[in-house]
């Protein structure tokens, strides 16, 4: 008799030997208490938070909290139910509003989590003789969409306009097409040429559906995301986003303008046999997305602070996949996954909370340590993030 | 040269940068544990396979296929679609 869960024992070695060397456990991270968007205990050290996708600092936001409170006490704790059921209250359609007004769009279907929204969409639109065609980089929750779906899946080299355009080319041309695109990549930060690539799509003849999970509140005019900020509001056909990045809280959600859009409501699974989201939820949502439209001294302030974090650590001599910074993920490359966790565990240490990352959600077979920057660091937070990264890479050996 | 040998010949061409190991190939040599290839690789070779032969070899087509025999054949099927 084979144990079911033998598969896994390798992996189960692997851990084990990292444990050993006396490293903390990177997937065990407790924060016993946050103070703020930026800042957190851990293991009764005061931790300044560089990498929690809080982007706009919105958590702490007391507009936010007093709705979230205000829904608490009028609605209750949860919904108990589906959206298509006895799941949907007045603040999910709030939420649905507020991201309608946001994005401009006619449409807006939200979505448990943002995993829920890429996985309900994806394989939902794409069905049996359908075609995805997806950047090789693309996040999990879009791979596992295709997965659950029917459609033939075909990928394309990250970020070349060349091999999409190629792949596009061999499909049967009265096929339905479904081209997947994400506006910043999460592991490397780095941004697509959404310009180029939704030109190749509708040359062949594809409809859009473009992740902005990682920029809304700060790309484009609107704040709507890459695609607005390459001008092509109303040329993308689907915007997939999150509310637990910029937003502050938790939930998925798709916008478009596509006429048949709301017959999504009844046919797409991750959406109907789900539970919807509490209303405190949701009503932080709205009143976080409706902050979000004008939130223009906040937008600035982070790009200023990406700009601190990329320039410092580029003139420490880290090694960083972008050499200007395109995103506000600030990523850090490593040489194997020693160095990474050793680092990683030494900046913990020191007080600072990063990601540590390696393959298979890393492209490339890379190691990697990924900082996302706040709207709401001071100046001196990122001076002594520099200060121990300095310390950290030296202790390690990634920088001289 | 049979239509097959050809494509043998071309497939295991394409393969040759990316065999680290020099490992010798047959019909029966599969990417994976043969190979040892990992997913950034296959993508790569997949890439070049669809190049050479101007064909699109699906994700749902990969997962079908485990050896080099397997993947000629694939080729065979789709050139001749």
């Amino acid at each position: 008799m084979t144990d079911l869960f033998s598969k896994f024992d390798a992996l189960i070695a692997e851990k084990a030997a990292l444990m050993a060397t006396g490293v903390r456990d990177p997937i065990g991270i407790v924060m016993d208490e946050v103070k703020s968007p930026t800042e957190a205990v851990i293991k009764g050290k005061d931790t300044i938070l560089l990498g929690t996708y809080n982007y706009m600092g919105m958590t702490f936001d007391p507009d936010v909290i007093r709705a979230g409170k205000e829904a608490l006490d009028s609605y209750g704790s949860g919904t108990n139910g589906s959206r298509c059921l006895n799941g949907t209250f007045r603040d999910h359609i709030d939420a649905e509003e507020a991201l309608k007004e946001f994005y401009g769009t006619s449409h807006a279907m939200v979505f448990s989590t943002g995993y829920q929204a890429n996985l309900g969409f994806v394989s939902t639109i794409a069905g049996k003789g359908d075609y995805v065609i997806l950047d090789a980089d693309s996040h999990a929750s879009i791979y596992d969409g295709c997965f659950l779906g029917n459609a033939e899946i075909v990928r394309f080299r990250h970020n070349s306009v060349e091999d999409l355009d190629k792949r596009l080319g061999r499909l049967p041309a009265e096929a339905a097409k479904l081209v997947v695109l994400e506006g910043v990549y999460s592991m490397l930060g780095d941004i697509a040429p959404l310009d180029k690539m939704v030109a190749v799509a509708k040359k062949h003849g594809a409809q859009v559906l473009v992740d902005e999970a990682h920029s809304m509140g700060f790309y484009g005019p609107n704040g709507r995301g890459v695609y607005e900020a390459q001008g092509l509001d109303g040329e993308v056909d689907f915007v997939v986003g999150t509310f637990s990045k910029s937003v502050g809280t938790v939930g998925g959600f798709v916008v478009s303008n596509h006429p048949s859009f709301e017959i999504l409501r009844l046919v797409c699974r991750p959406y109907v046999f789900t539970a919807s989201l509490p209303p405190s939820v949701v009503a932080t949502a709205a009143t976080s997305i409706r902050k979000l439209m004008h939130a223009h001294n906040k937008r600035a302030h982070l790009w200023e602070n990406v700009k601190q974090l990329h320039g410092g650590l580029k003139a420490l001599g880290f090694r960083l996949p972008t050499d200007t910074p395109e995103s506000a993920i600030v990523t850090v490359l490593l040489d194997d996954q020693d160095q990474a966790v050793t680092m990683w565990d030494k900046m913990i240490e020191l007080g600072v909370y990063v990601n540590m990352a390696r393959p298979p959600a890393t492209p490339a077979g890379t190691f990697l340590l990924r900082c996302s920057l706040c709207a709401e660091h001071t100046r001196e937070q990122i001076e002594t993030v520099l200060g121990r990264f300095a310390e950290a890479g030296r202790a390690v050996g990634a920088i001289a | 040269m049979t239509d097959r040998a050809a494509i043998t010949e071309a497939v295991a061409a394409q393969i040759e940068p990316f065999n680290k190991k020099g490992i010798a190939l047959t019909d029966a040599t599969t990417f994976q544990h043969d190979l040892e290839w990992d997913s950034l690789t296959v993508m790569d070779f997949v890439a070049a396979i669809e190049d050479e032969f101007d064909i699109l070899i699906t994700m749902n087509m990969q997962a079908e296929i485990e050896t080099i025999g397997q993947l000629v054949d694939a080729v065979a099927k789709l050139k001749s679609e």
